[in-house]
């Protein structure tokens, strides 16, 4: 099977973010390989080891972003892509679709594409359906389990996981899926892996490469980013001798303050 | 000079990180309470290559460089020492030493398995009579046939109780004109009769790890288990501890780090006299001291590493090292339960466990004592340091990444 | 020339969810400031009474695509309607839900226009809404403007926007829209059981459990559990079933933290924070949560939030209304009894 994961290069999620004249600074964080992400490369790893093929990973971003694919590289991944061009940068979502899906056509056949949920940083999660609609495939979000594929009769059943539950579908492949995190638990790099990554020249597609030579404008703009205020709360500490004193105190205070 | 990692180091400290906060960290107060070890963890490093990241392909193990192996040892201690210690004494002392010293049949036989993690090594070195004074040390080999006849006993041994084999040196010749000419070392296998062995509780720190002793009572073991020749056992025995000892130096160096990071948050989230303690001078004070000896630190165990790399001696490198790092560890913990107060003083917090297990270090692998007459014996010229018949073989990326 | 406010109204087969209605009433606001009318979408099948509930939340009038084929939910043939529909439409707002963001991103394609999802606050810039939208779980947000393209697509979170009360006497037309979808490529083949009670995302109280949760060694699992690890997740399980009965008699929703989650004492639907959900409830509980930072980002904006825990240094007090240095063991049953008592359960 042809599999192709889209990854992204984001601060860790431990990072302390800021606004800094008027612009998102995660101060001296790493830049990791966005944590849903890996989900998405463990998952195609593994139909990978099971059905043979070659899994391509993919990333938009700017020259030398090449923390998230080296990563993917570590873990396992057969290939890695950066595209990169100077008129692809603070795309909107409606033209990163665009640039992925010109990209996934470039790979050739693909039978799968991967993504993770979303991205912990823009936090949109809805990149993985519009390359599906820009390349007329399937889209299989919030998958939990992939339950059979059949790359012979081009058939995969998942099961996803909806609010109200989880949803069983099944359809033809290719087709595009948004991995969760009960899916799988992500392998670390191997250390041969580690070493295939760190010497790996990974190539750069231009806007050239892919047919995107025009110049792309995002529908949406992003006029200001700020911090959330400051909620002021002072906490207020309940005390008494026993628990059930306590509790008696806190619920009275609760219904007194109008929250229950 | 270049002293910045490259991607691959990144990547195997990334790892090694991920591996000890995700898998280890979650469980350690408790173990280390309960004084047993977590016993996925072993397991888990062995299948992970992380036992045997230094050791060449060939040989079942990774690869890697000895700087990755330091980084490896900094990440683990980190989280907890007992981790480090796996690391000191499977791959320090054992498969190291067996690289080494070892013959190509003992590579086969007993460095394969080791460095893919599939069994268990220890260093049997220290006796309840004999630790720093090692040329003194009283167990005994006859020879017989074709095998020596081992007895005596071996004491505060990590892994004495779980490793499946053991490098050991013991006295093969009591009438040697120098003491240490009389040593001969072997690699014996522990699980056979004969050999008695049981971990010793109650230590200060490194709780959740195995410490123990071995007791030998007539056990055969063949000539093709010795390592060296014979009356080469203190040579391999300092080997064991140029390898040992960098891994503590480096292990220590990221316990300062953990003390340091744990220091940095509760000063900042902490409030006395109406800011937060992070404010209060005398506080940056010892954060300033943590964060200087931390820079030292690393800076002498990258030295150590790149020299091992170059196939270069580094007996005194790595003992200043270790001299150092352990020391500045011991500091660097005491001080951090000081920033965190009472609570630094209650297992609630992870500094109490830090200043335990940084204290054993000052002690183990050569006592900070011995480190300082070697540091000396060097400076004072009194010391020259002698090619040895078996060199720590250089890094070489192609011998160690190839498969054969 | 008056503008045309489109609100998708979601609903799980055939059944409306609230947000959907905090999205009409959000749209009606929307509408007073723009002078613009409001319509209620519904694709579905026998959807009509739903087109005509939204009227009654303020929707000036509905339109339906209805078809038997539209009977399960599938993003591609309702995106292909609803694109069909908004073709012309100034604003098209969703209620967000696992379906109408892969719905919303769809349209977006087929229209050629901006998305802005998650949403939780509106206002009108220049003609055109400029919506706040949070980022990095919250620790930060972001104004998001969709200038030129029309329609401008906003996904509202749920629970941002205030749910109107519905006015019986309000009446308009439902109009049908003739559509019959195409070929569908995927197929439903069934539900399995629902993991939780109440959905994280639309409880108006959530009671979470850390990991402090297995930290009671007073409990004595059954002989046949050995293993250590087990051990620890038995006791956690047990810890977690005093979370439960608090949540129930509050009918809240279970929350935990990841570092719970990640030791496999709960599944993962219910984690609360970076890479869990964010929620944003009147009251949240939180019990032997200490607060690491992906754990606030995802509750800091509930409305009340409690803390109990044994350390009274945890940065989860930081931003607690309530706090109570104890241990959760006996406060969590003490709590559940005393409230049980005041609301008369």
């Amino acid at each position: 099977m042809n599999i192709v994961v889209c990854v992204k290069q984001t601060p860790d999620t431990a990072a302390t973010v800021t606004v800094e004249d008027g612009k998102v600074s995660w101060g001296d964080a790493p830049l990791v390989l966005n944590p849903w992400d890996e989900f998405a490369v463990e998952e195609a790893l593994r139909l990978k080891e099971a059905h043979g093929g070659e899994v391509t990973a993919i990333s938009l971003g700017s020259e030398g972003a090449t923390e998230a694919l080296k990563q993917a590289l570590a873990m396992g991944c057969d290939k890695a892509i950066l595209v990169s061009d100077p008129n692809f940068s603070g795309l909107d979502s409606l033209q990163v679709s665009r640039v992925l899906a010109e990209a996934v056509k470039k790979v050739g056949e693909v039978d799968l594409l991967f993504f993770g949920r979303a991205s912990v940083d823009s936090d949109t999660g809805i990149t993985g359906s519009q390359v599906a609609r820009r390349l007329g495939w399937p889209a299989l979000t919030l998958v939990a389990a992939i339950k059979a594929i059949d790359p012979g009769a081009k058939t995969i059943s998942v099961e996803r996981m909806l609010e109200e539950g989880r949803q069983l579908v099944s359809g033809p492949i290719p087709a595009v899926m948004s991995v969760v995190k009960e899916i799988n638990e992500p392998r670390y790099p191997s250390f041969m892996g580690i070493r295939k990554a760190s010497k790996a020249e990974i190539p750069v597609w231009s806007g050239g490469d892919i047919g995107l030579t025009e110049t792309l404008e995002s529908a949406v703009t992003w006029p200001e980013v700020f911090a959330p205020p400051k909620i002021e709360t002072q906490c207020e500490f309940v005390e008494g001798d026993t628990p059930v004193e306590i509790a008696t105190k806190l619920v009275d205070r609760l219904v007194e303050e109008k929250v229950i | 000079m270049d002293f910045a990692l490259s991607s691959e180091h990144e990547m195997v400290q990334n790892m090694v990180r991920d591996f000890s906060r995700k898998e280890v960290y979650p469980g350690i107060k408790e173990a280390d309470r309960k004084q047993e070890m977590i016993p996925s963890t072993l397991p888990r490093m062995g299948e992970l290559g992380i036992l045997g990241i230094c050791i060449p392909v060939r040989y079942g193990g990774q690869g890697m460089d000895y700087i990755a192996l330091g980084l490896a040892c900094e990440e683990l201690e980190a989280v907890d020492t007992t981790l480090r210690v796996a690391m000191s004494v499977h791959t320090g002392l054992s498969s190291m030493t067996i690289f080494q010293w070892g013959t190509e049949e003992q590579k086969e036989k007993y460095l394969i398995p080791l460095a893919s993690g599939e069994k268990l090594g220890c260093g049997a070195f220290s006796e309840p009579g004999a630790g720093s004074d090692f040329a003194h040390i009283q167990a005994t080999a006859k020879k017989d046939g074709d095998g020596y006849i081992l007895n005596g006993e071996k004491m505060w041994i990590s892994l004495a109780s779980v490793a499946d084999f053991a490098l050991v040196t013991v006295r093969t010749n009591p009438d040697t004109d120098k003491a240490s000419a009389g040593l001969t070392s072997f690699i014996v296998e522990l699980d056979q009769p004969g050999i008695t062995r049981g971990d010793i509780h109650g230590k200060l720190g490194v709780r959740a790890g195995s410490t123990g002793w071995i007791a030998f009572q007539d056990v055969r073991v063949p000539v093709v288990n010795r390592v060296g020749e014979e009356g080469e056992g203190f040579k391999v025995t300092m080997s064991a501890f140029d390898n040992g000892r960098y891994t503590v130096a480096a292990g220590a160096t990221g316990l300062i780090r953990a003390s340091l990071e744990a220091s940095v948050a509760y000063a900042e989230e902490r409030n006395s006299f109406g800011v937060p303690i992070a404010d209060h001078q005398l506080v940056q004070a010892k954060i300033a001291m943590m964060a200087r000896e931390y820079e030292i630190a690393r800076l002498l165990y990258f030295k150590a590493g790149w020299l091992k790399n170059q196939g270069k001696r580094n007996t005194y490198e790595t003992s200043i090292a270790k001299h150092f790092a352990t020391d500045a560890s011991f500091r660097a913990a005491s001080e951090a339960i000081q920033i965190h107060g009472a609570y630094g003083y209650s297992d609630e917090y992870d500094v109490e466990r830090y200043m335990r297990n940084a204290r054993g270090a000052m002690i183990y692998e050569g006592s900070n004592e011995i480190q300082t007459l070697i540091e000396a014996q060097y400076a004072l010229g009194r010391r020259k340091d002698r090619a040895l018949r078996c060199e720590l073989p250089a890094y070489d990326p192609e011998y160690f990444q190839s498969p054969s | 020339m008056t503008q045309n406010i489109l609100v998708y109204i979601d609903h799980f087969q055939g059944s409306p969810s609230s947000a959907s209605w905090e999205a009409v009433g959000a749209a009606k606001t929307l509408a007073g400031e723009l002078g613009a009318s409001v319509t209620a979408i519904v694709v579905g099948a026998g959807v009509e009474a739903i087109a005509k509930e939204a009227i009654t939340y303020g929707a000036d009038s509905g339109v339906v695509a209805d078809h038997a084929e539209f009977a399960e939910f599938r993003p591609e043939p309702y995106a292909d309607a609803l694109s069909k529909i908004a073709a012309e439409a100034d604003v098209l707002l969703f209620p967000t839900s696992g379906r109408t963001r892969e719905l919303a991103a769809m349209v977006a394609v087929d229209l050629d226009t901006g998305i802005s999802p998650d949403v939780v606050a509106m206002e009108i810039d220049g003609g055109a809404v400029l919506s706040t939208r949070p980022i990095y779980a919250g620790k930060l947000l972001s104004k998001v403007i969709t200038r030129e393209k029309r329609p401008q697509i906003l996904t509202l979170r749920s629970r941002a926007f205030p749910k109107p009360d519905p006015d019986d006497s309000r009446s308009g037309d439902v109009s049908s829209a003739d559509i019959a979808p195409g070929e569908i490529l995927t197929k439903v083949d069934g539900y399995s059981e629902a993991e939780t009670g109440v959905s994280l995302s639309d409880a108006a109280v959530i009671v979470s459990g850390g990991r402090g949760v297995s930290n009671n060694p007073s409990l004595t699992p059954p002989d046949d559990i050995t293993d250590e690890k087990e051990q620890e997740v038995w006791r956690a399980q047990a810890g977690f079933k005093l979370i439960g009965e608090l949540a129930e008699t509050l009918n809240a929703a279970v929350g935990a933290s990841r570092a719970a989650v990640d030791a496999g004492y709960i599944p993962y639907v219910n984690q609360v924070g970076q890479t869990g959900k964010v929620v944003s409830p009147d009251l949240y509980i939180a019990a032997g949560i200490s607060g690491a930072i992906q754990h606030l980002a995802g509750m800091r904006t509930a409305k009340t939030i409690v803390a109990i825990n044994k350390d009274g240094e945890a940065p989860i007090f930081k931003l607690a209304r309530f706090g109570i240095v104890g241990d959760l063991f006996e406060i969590v049953p003490a709590l559940t009894q005393a409230l049980r008592e005041k609301l008369d359960k």
